[in-house]
């Protein structure tokens, strides 16, 4: 079979853009008509995804088309589309929740002035990210990455009357400019070093997996290690994760949607595309497995000791992206990308769900919540849905896939499976305290809940369904797993099938939410039996390890001092050259127009004085 | 002997200068202009006999000079004269129609 649909792919990017291109010219005027052009253009999206999916996972070969974009020199720079199975895979899950979420914003934004601009900056968003995903070389995916941040930008700040959101903006930005630089560079590199300076990827591939030995090992090391870089500020990894939980400012579909789904994922889906590169070096492999393992549970401690619903989940998010890149690192491609399919769903569906409840209760503290599960059933069931998935419990997506990853780190790594294995009780603890202050026991809310409405609640058991069954489409045992074997045609997949992990991930699972029933639920373990003998650490814990603090201490204000100095330069040297010389014209003007007096005897004066200069000047050059 | 005459046109040139540029009565400006063309003659002359190239045109242009300086100076009192009948002054820091 020929691949029909494929060879439309590019379309699939055309239509939000279109939707953000007439939300745009006319969108401010009619509010009703921008909701429904943003809504057609995902649909059709979505739809347009879905028959590139089932053409890719039926017999349609993998299609890939460019043009030239322009010629420097010798140096071709192409443009172009490239439909893998794993690129089909995250266009139907990009389109998918996008549309959801388009949906849900019906509801959750209904009341805001400036609605149609929100879904104008959701439909580009959509058309950056579809453009990155189907991007054939690195060089435009560059720009959609870019255009992703801009977009993750704008949506963090839309309420930017609020000084946080405003700041929120800003800090996210920034710090994943950071991790940009460190992809440019890769970038340069490859094309300095790469055979006729190709960065499609199908040239990446056959050079690094060749072992052609055509690039250097330290420099394919670099290469690799500075991918990741730029992964890491996308992904939220370790060193620069500090934008993820203050872009929370942002409305919670936008969290959902970029901050959960689709963008974070980006850099799992950067190191996944470029992952021949990563395969020919294991020093930056290693460093994939750790920065992940290190990030998953670091970020999961943090996420117990937390009170705002939407920074636990994105304490969460982070950790459980940490996860995919120790799942890459480890070298299990099918394990990263198979946790990122499944973690979109159920932690978009957590995200839409904390939505609804902000919606009903006005209220990010789950201090200050409780009760909610009897008003509202449909949020409360989803929600928990969610949370089972994402702590790890069978036999809903997250088990299968957390299970994928935690097997081949045992496989390989004993040690990042411990991490992995806490990181997954912490998860669950964390997710038990979460479920359990908010929908269980006596409402501590002043305001009056109520479910919310069709358009929100209809995303959530949509992605509810799919947090249950998304699991299914890899199975650890053999004949069981067809995304594995999908994803990578043609390489021998080995399915560990390990009962041993199952078990004790579940265990692990279980425990944490027993756990967090004792104490939340029950009462039988006190809330403070921690915090009363060491209070050190859940202060540590509430203060995020105090990574803020260093940043600031470290870089916001060293920084910042330096350029309060740069500008003192700027206003005083800088500024103060220019000032003088315009103050020496004036002050040549003020002395012209003293000397036009009108005074013959001045005229005289000046020009005897003339003279004599003039003399003084030719006679002692002769002395000189 | 060439350098006291020079020395003495020298002293004369200044104070003539001097003069011109430094006094208020134009009747006086007048005066030291003249003071500055004899210093000129007084060189002229001076050349005429001593200088390298002894000549008599130095003399005869001299004359010239003083011709010339007769005439001007009867210009320069009759404008004088013109300019004291409509401001009824001689003061020159008056006299600044220039300016405009």
């Amino acid at each position: 079979m020929d691949s029909i649909y494929s060879q439309y792919a590019w379309l699939i990017p055309l239509f939000p853009l279109v939707a953000f291109l007439i939300i745009t010219a006319f969108g401010r005027s009619l509010r009703a008509t921008s909701i429904m052009v943003a809504l057609t253009g995902s649909l059709i999206a979505l739809m347009l995804s879905i028959l590139v999916l089932f053409e890719q996972m039926g017999s349609g070969e993998e299609f890939s088309e460019r043009f030239t974009w322009m010629t420097i020199g010798n140096v071709q720079l192409s443009m172009g589309i490239e439909v893998t199975h794993l690129t089909s895979l995250m266009l139907v899950v990009v389109t998918l929740v996008s549309f959801l979420v388009n949906l849900y914003s019906m509801g959750y934004m209904k009341d805001d002035e400036r609605i149609s601009v929100f879904y104008g900056y959701i439909a580009l968003f959509t058309f950056s990210m579809l453009g990155l995903v189907l991007s054939e070389n690195l060089l435009t995916m560059y720009v959609f990455w870019e255009l992703v941040g801009v977009c993750s930008f704008l949506l963090v700040g839309f309420w930017y009357t609020k000084p946080e959101a405003r700041a929120a903006a800003k800090k996210a930005f920034i710090v994943t400019r950071i991790g940009d630089v460190g992809l440019l560079i890769a970038i340069l590199l490859l094309f300095w070093y790469m055979p006729d300076h190709a960065l499609d990827f199908a040239s990446i591939k056959n050079v690094f997996d060749g072992q052609t030995g055509t690039i250097a090992e330290g420099i394919t090391t670099l290469i690799a290690i500075l991918i990741f870089v730029g992964a890491v500020g996308k992904s939220g990894q370790f060193p620069l994760h500090v934008w993820l939980p203050d872009a929370m400012e942002g409305p919670t579909p936008i969290s959902a949607l970029i901050h959960a789904a689709t963008m974070v994922a980006a850099g799992v889906f950067l190191v996944a595309r470029t992952y021949d590169i990563f395969e020919a070096s294991q020093a930056a492999m290693n460093t994939v497995a750790y920065v992940g393992a290190f990030t998953a549970i670091f970020a999961a401690t943090i996420g117990i000791a937390q009170n705002d619903i939407k920074r636990i989940l994105a304490y969460s998010t982070v950790s459980q992206l940490g996860y995919m890149m120790m799942a890459l690192g480890l070298g299990s491609l099918t394990g990263g990308i198979f946790h990122l399919f499944t973690h979109a769903f159920f932690k978009a569906l957590l995200f839409l769900g904390a939505g609804s409840i902000i919606h009903a209760v006005h209220t990010q503290n789950i201090q200050e919540m409780g009760g909610l599960g009897s008003k509202m059933k449909i949020t409360a069931w989803t929600f928990g849905i969610g949370a089972l998935a994402l702590s790890g419990i069978p036999p809903f997506s997250g088990f299968w896939s957390k299970d994928a990853i935690l097997s081949t780190a045992l496989d390989h790594n004993p040690l990042l499976f411990v991490v992995g294995l806490v990181a997954a009780f912490f998860t669950a603890l964390y997710m038990a305290r979460l479920f359990f202050l908010v929908f269980t026991g006596e409402s501590r809310s002043k305001a009056h809940a109520h479910e919310s409405p069709a358009v929100m609640t209809v995303p959530l058991i949509v992605l509810a369904v799919l947090a249950v069954l998304a699991g299914f489409v890899e199975l650890p045992w053999s004949g069981l797993g067809f995304l594995g074997g999908w994803l990578l045609p043609g390489e021998e997949v080995v399915h560990h099938g390990s009962e041993l992990v199952m078990v004790i991930s579940t265990a692990v699972g279980a425990l944490g939410i027993y756990l967090g029933w004792l104490i939340y639920v029950k009462g039988t373990i006190s809330r403070d039996v921690v915090s009363s003998r060491v209070p050190g650490l859940v202060k540590l814990l509430e203060r995020k390890y105090y990574m803020d603090e260093l940043y600031h201490a470290v870089i916001v204000v060293p920084l910042r001092g330096i350029g309060q100095a740069l500008q003192a330069v700027d206003d005083y040297i800088i500024d103060g050259v220019v000032r003088l010389t315009g103050a020496a014209a004036v002050w040549t003007g003020r002395a012209g127009i003293r000397m036009q007096n009108g005074q013959v005897q001045t005229y005289g004066l000046i020009t005897a004085i003339g003279l004599i200069v003039l003399i003084v000047v030719i006679v002692g050059r002769r002395f000189w | 002997m060439l350098s006291s005459y020079l020395t003495m046109a020298a002293i004369l040139f200044c104070i003539g200068l001097y003069g011109a540029l430094a006094k208020r009565n134009a009747v006086v400006v007048l005066l030291c202009i003249e003071l500055m063309l004899n210093a000129v003659n007084l060189n002229l002359i001076a050349f005429s006999k001593y200088g390298v190239v002894p000549s008599l045109t130095g003399q005869i242009f001299s004359l010239f000079t003083i011709t010339v300086a007769a005439a001007e100076v009867a210009v320069g009192i009759a404008i004088l004269i013109a300019l004291f009948r409509s401001r009824g002054t001689v003061e020159i820091d008056e006299f600044d129609e220039m300016r405009r």
